[in-house]
């Protein structure tokens, strides 16, 4: 239950990939930043809307997975590059871990991420597949 | 009732990437594979992943459908989703959704429940919204991950997708002529609280139940608008299983080549909420501007939800912005039984 107040203050991220830019310098930060460790005292952080689209820069397949995620074993977790510059960490589904590659272009769906047992809040968020072409 | 000016302004569909055949259920439960399969016209069902949920192919049909009309999702004054398989029993699906698409916080928002035409009773509400000018868009969605009792015939065809449509004024792909409904109290299928799957009411589910609503809902909407069967290009039903929409269609005197292209079934399952809805974007797909399409859902306790349709020029412009119908129906991995019972949470695992 810990989890709720936070959750929902970040949920607006997680739902639909908002990061931050500086105005200063024209970076973009995701997670979204408060200041920009470039221009310190100088940022202007404002919020973006990211695309939801990028490629695979490294991966990893997990066998044993913590307790809430072990429904889904074997599942990928893989470092995402997005086009507009920023990395992330998300799971990569509708790909079995023998199809997933580096370099892969994926896109952002909306998923569950993780239940607090049966009676428990629902988390949804981010995460990525392969582009269908 | 003939209404002026309303009508399709975009729409997205959602169809999960797993599929299991009728073979492979069959095979656990000792049924005859053949027969079932010609019983109820159908092969394979669309079978959501462990972390999809009503909610979670609400929002990509939704953001298909925000996509392809290009407005912006503050414009949205109402979103209603439709479905028997909301994630949570007290609260709502549609504020997921509303959060996940940017429309968020200037709008009003409910989950609609009426088994497989809350959908549809949806898309009524937004007309209203629409045409009376409380909003300028409404969206409407039907979605479901449908789940049959092991064993139980529903298994077969019980499965999940989405599907969403943005209703307004102006820059439409389809007007809306007008809707008709038909509604009774007809016990055929019913979930208590608590329990996992459904009931029904066996031989009940045919001839009272479905065939009753669906034909007078779709005779009540001609007679309504003056207009016969040849003055449709498409019908669309609700197809529970193949044989019902097919049977339906030809006591209502439409041909096989006026409701093929709306059949969805044989291949992707019974997507409750989403299914008669699936069957009009399928036909959208291909359609033509001018070309004339019937669309009447149903849902058992029981009641149809009949339309007319008019394609419009603006269609052109939205074909190939999103993924169509078929692009999600051949993008598809099949499973196995022990797999599906597994996604499907079939199985408790103990934590
Ligand atoms: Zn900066």
């Amino acid at each position: 239950m810990s989890n709720v107040p936070r959750f929902w203050r970040n949920l607006k991220r997680r739902y639909n990939l908002i990061g931050t830019k500086c105005l200063n310098c024209n970076e973009l930060y995701f997670p979204p930043r408060q200041l920009c460790p470039k221009c310190r005292r100088a940022s202007k952080i404002e919020d973006v809307q990211l695309k939801g689209r990028g490629e695979v820069l490294t991966y990893t397949i997990i066998h044993s997975a913590p307790k809430r995620f072990e429904g889904q074993t074997p599942y990928i977790m893989a470092i995402i590059q997005l086009e507009e510059g920023p990395k992330l960490t998300a799971q990569i589904v509708d790909c079995d871990p023998t199809e997933i590659d580096i370099g892969m272009k994926v896109e952002m769906v909306f998923r569950r991420i993780q239940e607090d047992g049966d009676a428990g809040l629902i988390y949804y968020g981010y995460k990525f597949r392969p582009i269908a072409n | 009732m003939k209404l002026e000016g309303v009508g399709i302004v975009g729409y997205g569909v959602y169809i999960p990437r797993y599929r299991i055949k009728v073979e492979e259920i069959a095979k656990i439960w000792g049924g005859d594979a053949k027969s079932i399969s010609n019983g109820l016209k159908i092969f394979e069902k669309a079978v959501a992943d462990y972390d999809e949920d009503a909610a979670t192919i609400a929002v990509e049909a939704a953001r298909n459908a925000v996509r392809m009309a290009s407005i912006d999702p503050k414009d949205i004054g109402a979103i209603y989703v439709g479905s028997e398989s909301h994630p949570y029993t007290v609260k709502p699906t549609a504020t997921i959704v509303a959060e996940a698409i940017g429309a968020s916080p200037e709008l009003t928002a409910a989950d609609y429940e009426f088994a497989c035409k809350a959908g549809t009773a949806g898309i009524q509400t937004c007309m209203g919204l629409v045409a009376s000018n409380i909003i300028k868009y409404g969206l409407a969605i039907g979605s479901d991950t449908a789940q049959g009792a092991p064993g139980d015939a529903l298994e077969y065809t019980a499965s999940s997708g989405g599907v969403a449509y943005i209703i307004g004024k102006d820059k439409l792909i389809a007007s809306i002529e007008g809707t008709y409904s038909y509604t009774t109290d007809t016990p055929d299928f019913w979930r208590k609280e608590g329990q996992p799957y459904p009931r029904h009411g066996g031989r009940f589910t045919g001839a009272p139940a479905f065939f009753k609503h669906v034909y007078n809902a779709s005779i009540g909407l001609m007679e309504s608008l003056n207009l016969k069967p040849q003055d449709f290009d498409y019908a669309v039903f609700h197809q529970p299983n193949g044989k019902f929409p097919r049977k339906v269609a030809k006591m209502l005197g439409f041909t096989i080549e006026q409701i093929e292209e709306g059949i969805l079934v044989d291949k992707i399952g019974n997507t409750y909420s989403g299914s008669s809805l699936m069957g009009l974007a399928a036909v959208l797909d291909k359609a033509e501007s001018g070309e004339r399409i019937m669309l009447t859902s149903f849902g058992s306790g029981a009641g149809s939800d009949s339309f007319s349709i008019l394609v419009e020029e603006g269609i052109k412009k939205i074909r190939g912005k999103v993924p169509s119908v078929e692009d999600y129906i051949k993008r598809k991995k099949y499973l196995d039984y022990a797999t599906y019972a597994k996604l499907r949470r079939k199985i408790k695992v103990i934590s």
